[in-house]
């Protein structure tokens, strides 16, 4: 029986926990993509960039707050200064819609346009990340890192293994619930909500029923910013802020999205689970698992090596653009 | 008619004293090319400054050749990215005109560096880092040489220091270049002779957000400890964050690249019990070296630093042997200077050494790290055993 349990507890520790917390990252990456796709119609290519802007502006108010002495402890300070980074990465969002994807909008320009449009709002915001904050780490984490400890948790239960359940997961797993459901909330329940999904469903009847289009696009220009801020600093609170990994988290959350059925806000947090569950269970070592479960495997029982995780979401993408585009919650073809 | 001749007589004057003045103080290039961005960049700075202190050092005395001041041209070698680090090697030998290079420093670059620009065109290059056991095979007709030990050497050292402990599995994961991987395969060669066992030999990718699935993977294999073979900066110290925080590893040993006050800064109190190896020396040059460099402003203390300094005042005192700047001259009296027989030098007698080169007199070079080429010019190396202790570096001993 421990042995079951020890095994249990391996498996949550290295595989359930981390799958959770980057998943719920990805997912809220993933709804602002989708929302953008929904009802801008193009797939915002800036947007791991947007996150990596949202997540700066908090880290230099984070780090401002410290220096005055202000803290929240044991929560992270980040918390604290998380509405100024919002509001930071809606002001450029905003500004990026009316000096570049309105012009294009008007002209009723093909998808693609757009997109090629925003691969350059990304180099633009990769530029201005870099020169503020430099390319390196950083840690902004601060308040209590654990809580539980390993230590704490085998003297709690006496089981061989440990379990660390860190603040920033919890934050993440919390954070990232309150705003899917009070999107869904916002989605389903209000009128500007409903004027949303009536424009994404069907631009020119939301139009004859009287919707302003351009205050549609700006909500959601300011949700999708809010989004990527919170997903951006969630993620560099549990892991590190580097403005490189978060371009590179560009290509799992697009999985994520386009798993989840684009243009689907319930598709992209499903999808945000589907590939970091993926992406883990397939890069992790059953070996000790596996061993207290009562087998004696020969090598590592890893299925693919940990340099090929960014392959995993290559794979779901190719797999499911192949076998259902629409992904799992019927979404549009990209 | 007068004026015009007087004119142009003052102007020609001015001429001259012009030229010579330019004469009087010629400048003689040499390049620093480390990495002062990418992977190492918290080091390179003060390794750049220990190099410029020998150079400042040698002109300072006013002995070398016929009064030549020498200048040190940084370029950036990136540590990672071979193309750039070849652009600037191309930038240092044609545009600059350095007669030599000290640098490059990380393992992959100094190769590339070495095989495409420094060797093609002649140019002596002195390492002060570069520890992969490969470079001491790439064909470098006599120009290559490195003041930094081969890790041939610290994989053997890291041995005995686990050994001597009685550990006897280890996991291993190494930050996947040059250095990483020939650090990791001498380490392990001379571990499995020494009959022990290891778990798993992983490598890890530098500039990721995120090390759990690495961790996962190393911690399903197991061990005593783990072996970090990685970079301060970079993966290494997230490899050892994600294994704390998930109670994978609770001790560490770690290489060269990993040592770092920032490491015991990111990581804090788990840090404590861990062991390692870094190049260092001790005794009079390693004291001298302390002495000339604090009274210079640059710390003394952190890696790398004394084997540039080394590196630098190699270059000048094979200039000075060779009795002239060009550049083919110099590779051939590197190892003169280096070894013996000869008067040894220490740090801060540069200017000694000078005088006695002029005399015709023979040098020992001992430097601020003991150097003594070997082989096809690296040096042999002394390594500083450390422990952490209460959130600092204790020495432990040197080997």
């Amino acid at each position: 029986m421990t042995d079951i349990l020890n095994a249990l507890v391996l498996f949550a520790n290295f595989v359930l926990l981390p799958g959770i917390a980057y998943g719920a990252q990805l997912a809220l990456g993933a709804l602002g993509v989708t929302l953008i796709f929904g009802i801008l119609r193009f797939s915002n290519v800036a947007h791991g960039d947007l996150m990596a802007f949202g997540a700066m502006i908090t880290i230099l108010v984070t780090w401002w707050l410290q220096s005055a002495g202000i803290s929240i402890d044991p929560l992270p300070t980040a918390l604290l200064a998380l509405p100024v980074g919002i509001a930071g990465a809606v002001l450029i969002s905003l500004l990026t819609d009316r000096a570049v994807y309105r012009f294009y909008r008007r002209r009723k320009a093909p998808g693609i346009v757009l997109v090629m449009a925003s691969i350059g709002v990304m180099f633009m915001l990769n530029g201005i990340v870099r020169f503020v904050i430099g390319p390196n780490d950083q840690r902004f984490a601060d308040g209590a890192r654990f809580v539980v400890t390993v230590a704490d948790f085998k003297e709690m239960t006496g089981l061989a293994e440990g379990l660390a359940i860190r603040l920033p997961v919890v934050i993440t797993v919390v954070v990232a619930l309150v705003v899917v459901v009070w999107l869904w909330w916002f989605l389903q329940r209000t009128r500007t909500g409903k004027a949303m999904r009536a424009f994404s469903d069907n631009e020119d009847l939301a139009l004859l029923s009287g919707i302003s289009p351009e205050r549609v696009v700006a909500l959601t220009w300011i949700l999708a910013a809010a989004l990527a801020t919170i997903a951006g600093v969630l993620y560099g609170l549990d892991k590190s802020f580097r403005p490189f990994t978060y371009f590179q988290l560009l290509l799992p959350i697009f999985a994520a999205a386009i798993v989840g059925g684009i243009g689907q806000p319930f598709g992209a947090i499903a999808g945000g689970f589907v590939v970091a569950f993926s992406e883990v269970t397939v890069t992790y070592a059953y070996k000790r698992f596996l061993e207290y479960l009562g087998a004696q495997p020969e090598g590592l029982v890893q299925l693919l090596s940990v340099e090929y995780k960014f392959a995993v979401s290559f794979v779901i993408l190719v797999i499911v653009l192949l076998v259902k585009p629409t992904g799992i919650f019927r979404g549009r073809v990209l | 008619m007068r004026s015009k001749l007087i004119k142009i007589l003052t102007a020609s004057a001015a001429g001259i004293a012009l030229t010579a003045g330019v004469a009087a103080a010629q400048e003689v290039k040499i390049g620093i090319l480390l990495g002062y961005t990418g992977p190492i960049e918290t080091l390179t700075p003060a390794m750049a400054e220990s190099a410029e202190l020998a150079l400042k050092e040698v002109n300072d005395s006013g002995q070398f050749l016929n009064g030549e001041k020498l200048v040190g041209v940084r370029a950036d070698s990136t540590c990672i990215d071979s193309a750039a680090a070849t652009a600037a090697a191309e930038r240092l030998i044609n545009t600059d005109s350095v007669v030599a290079i000290m640098g490059a420093d990380c393992s992959g670059v100094t190769t590339a560096v070495a095989n495409n620009v420094a060797i093609p065109n002649g140019v002596v290059m002195i390492s002060p880092s570069a520890t992969s056991p490969a470079l001491t095979d790439i064909q470098d007709n006599g120009l290559f040489f490195r003041t930094a030990p081969s890790d041939a050497r610290q994989g053997q050292v890291l041995t005995d220091i686990l050994i001597g402990k009685d550990i006897k599995t280890v996991a291993i994961t190494y930050t996947n270049n040059d250095y990483g991987k020939g650090l990791s395969d001498s380490f392990s060669a001379a571990y499995q002779a020494a009959g022990g066992k290891i778990t798993i030999n992983a490598p890890h990718e530098d500039g990721k957000g995120d090390y759990s699935a690495e961790v996962g993977a190393l911690a399903a294999a197991g061990g005593d400890l783990l072996v970090v073979f990685g970079y301060a900066d970079q993966g290494g110290v997230g490899i050892i964050r994600s294994a704390v925080d998930t109670g994978a590893f609770s001790r560490f040993a770690l290489g060269d690249g990993m040592f770092a006050e920032s490491l015991i800064a990111a990581i804090g109190a788990p840090l404590n019990g861990t062991i390692g190896s870094v190049p260092w020396s001790e005794g009079e040059g390693a004291d001298a070296f302390v002495a000339a460099s604090t009274a210079a402003g640059v710390n003394p203390d952190g890696s790398f630093r004394r084997e540039s300094y080394d590196a630098a005042a190699l270059i000048a005192m094979a200039m000075q042997k060779a009795g002239t700047t060009d550049r083919a001259a110099i590779k051939d009296h590197v190892l003169d200077v280096a070894n013996a027989p000869g008067e040894k030098i220490l740090p801060g007698q540069l200017g000694k050494a000078l005088e006695l080169i002029k005399a015709g007199q023979d040098v020992d070079y001992v430097g601020a790290t003991n150097v003594e080429l070997i082989g096809p010019g690296e040096a042999a190396g002394t390594y500083r055993e450390y422990e952490v202790k209460d959130g600092k570096y204790e020495t432990i001993q040197f080997r």
